[in-house]
């Protein structure tokens, strides 16, 4: 179907139909903006994570009569963020975990499997189960996968689960906590951070804290080893600073310019020395996740896939909308989960747009909010707003907008927790 | 709304001003409301805020546009909103404030 001409003539059929006491079904069916009426296209969304479920969800809130399939390989979706509280003890995995519910009441087909491939020419997704799903436009939010062999043994040793990662919410997160909480007093935890980019700039940080919180009561005689490839704390640096120095001295020992060679066993080796820890959490290098790769969108670095930032395509795959994470990011742009959502509202505004025929919005904006722990109750903040630059062709952020908080402090540790609340509302349609 | 438009978005626009009724800015609309759903992150999707976050939904434009008028002055506190309200043009803040006034007040 030609949508432009489509909705040229239905526009006239509406304009006639209304003239002549409306007789023509067609054309009211085409212009009713219930779901009940003709699909105006079908997409298909790789990945339940905060990219994904958006855009979905906004499909669904913004464009009426999308036919919307979301592929997801996790049975519920668990949120990295507040995934940290977890580790520290503060919070269930309960209070982290959502179901895919809401978007199935909205209509969204929720299909549950890995995807083999992606068909770009046929515009077909193959499942890993075996069927495909064809699409009208695509949305790839895949999130990360790591890079395993720069840290030499690493796969085997987190297959062996003498290492955790913990970089992606679920078993990992659990594992992370099962080893804390077995550790004896006076033990030892080492957190290996990687150079930047990565997935969430102050996550490790807020890490550090939560862990360092949970030893200084629990297990006061144990130490924590904050080993980072960075030459300086990546995100919210002073605040950070300070947390550690005002709640974790003599717990928490940070170390810059530290970048992990190898692990055997239960020791991080790195250019100097070697590192022995009861719990070993070695956060890996990351790159866009493996259905990007495989499918051909990854073309800078040979980790990230570029975008069109009007409509979040691909640059390597025009119709392949790709969110989060996996993207080559736009200056001071986070990977973060609250950036994801962001994007997934650009990329549904146009999608509709697109699948309609129209000319997509020119002017959009994006933003962050990020909102990390540094004790159980205290929160530091990291904001920015991104609007578009149409000579650049990029998002740039506001000169004299964002900032970070001005101290730690515990109203922000309730915005923090509403701020979950609301995101995970936003992105799932609980109700 | 600052239309900075691309060549071809002009073009495109000009085509279907041409060809249908379509109004030439009939994009307005979804401006709004692609505006204020970078807001729903935390204040809730079309503005139907939870937790301690305040709800936007039903809030009259007057007020809002006071609020935010403040939170960059600084005459109003805040622990974010003062960073935040820095990025968006006056010309945004209408539409979002506009936008959020006309939705149903909050349940909470």
């Amino acid at each position: 179907m030609n949508a432009t001409l489509f909705d040229v003539s239905r526009r006239r059929m509406l304009g006639a139909s209304a003239a002549l006491g409306g007789l023509s079904t067609l054309g009211l069916a085409g212009c009713a903006t219930t779901a009940s009426g003709p699909s105006i296209g079908r997409v298909v969304v790789i990945g339940g994570g905060f990219g994904g479920t958006t855009a979905a969800r906004y499909l669904k809130l913004w464009g009426g009569n999308v036919d919307v399939t979301l592929v997801e390989r996790n049975t519920s979706f668990i949120s990295c963020p507040i995934s940290n509280l977890v580790v520290g003890g503060y919070k269930q995995m309960a209070d982290i975990t959502r179901g895919y519910d809401g978007l199935k009441a909205l209509g969204v087909k929720v299909v549950q499997g890995d995807v083999s491939a992606i068909d770009a020419s046929g515009k077909k997704v193959r499942l890993a189960g075996g069927g495909e799903l064809p699409y009208d436009r695509l949305v790839v939010s895949p999130g990360i996968d790591f890079i395993w062999d720069q840290v030499g043994g690493l796969q085997a040793a987190v297959d062996a689960g003498s290492v955790v990662h913990s970089w992606k919410a679920g078993p990992q997160t659990v594992a992370l906590r099962r080893q804390l909480e077995a550790m004896p007093d006076g033990g030892v935890v080492a957190i290996a951070i990687p150079k930047a980019p990565y997935r969430c700039p102050p996550g490790p940080y807020e890490r550090a804290c939560m862990i360092a919180s949970y030893l200084k009561t629990a297990k006061p005689k144990s130490k924590l080893l904050v080993l980072d490839a960075n030459p300086e704390i990546t995100s919210k640096k002073a605040l950070f600073e300070k947390a550690f120095a005002d709640h974790y001295k003599g717990i928490l020992e940070y170390k810059a310019n530290a970048e992990i060679k190898e692990v055997s066993g239960k020791v991080a080796k790195f250019e100097f020395e070697d590192v022995r820890a009861d719990v070993l959490n070695v956060i890996p290098p990351q790159r866009a996740g493996d259905i990007a790769r495989s499918a051909g969108l990854v073309n800078i670095n040979a980790r990230w896939v570029g975008v069109n930032w009007l409509t979040m395509e691909s640059t390597a795959a025009p119709g392949i909308h790709v969110l989060g994470d996996a993207t080559f990011p736009a200056p001071l742009m986070p990977k973060s989960g609250h950036m994801a959502n962001q994007h997934a509202k650009v990329a549904a505004a146009a999608i509709i747009q697109q699948l309609k025929g129209q000319a997509v919005n020119a002017t959009p904006v994006v933003m962050n909010t990020c909102y990390s722990f540094v004790t159980a109750r205290d929160v530091i903040h990291v904001a920015t707003v991104h609007q578009y630059d149409a000579a650049d062709k990029t998002f740039k952020t506001v000169p004299g907008s964002g900032g970070v908080s001005a101290a730690a402090n515990q109203i922000e540790g309730r915005y923090a927790l509403s701020w979950a609340q609301n995101i995970w509302d936003d992105m799932l349609a609980a109700a | 709304m600052t239309i900075r438009s691309s060549g071809a978005l002009a073009a495109a626009c000009a085509a279907l001003a041409l060809t249908t009724a379509w109004p030439v800015f009939a994009q307005n609309a979804d401006l709004a409301r692609n505006l204020a759903a970078t807001c729903a992150n935390c204040h809730g999707t079309n503005g139907q805020a939870k937790g301690d976050m305040k709800p936007l939904a039903g809030v009259s434009a007057e007020k809002i546009l006071a609020l935010w008028s403040d939170y960059k002055s600084g005459a109003q506190p805040a622990t974010i909103m003062h960073q935040i309200s820095k990025g968006y043009s006056d010309e945004q803040i209408k539409l979002i404030a506009a936008y959020f006034a006309a939705q149903p007040a909050a349940k909470k």
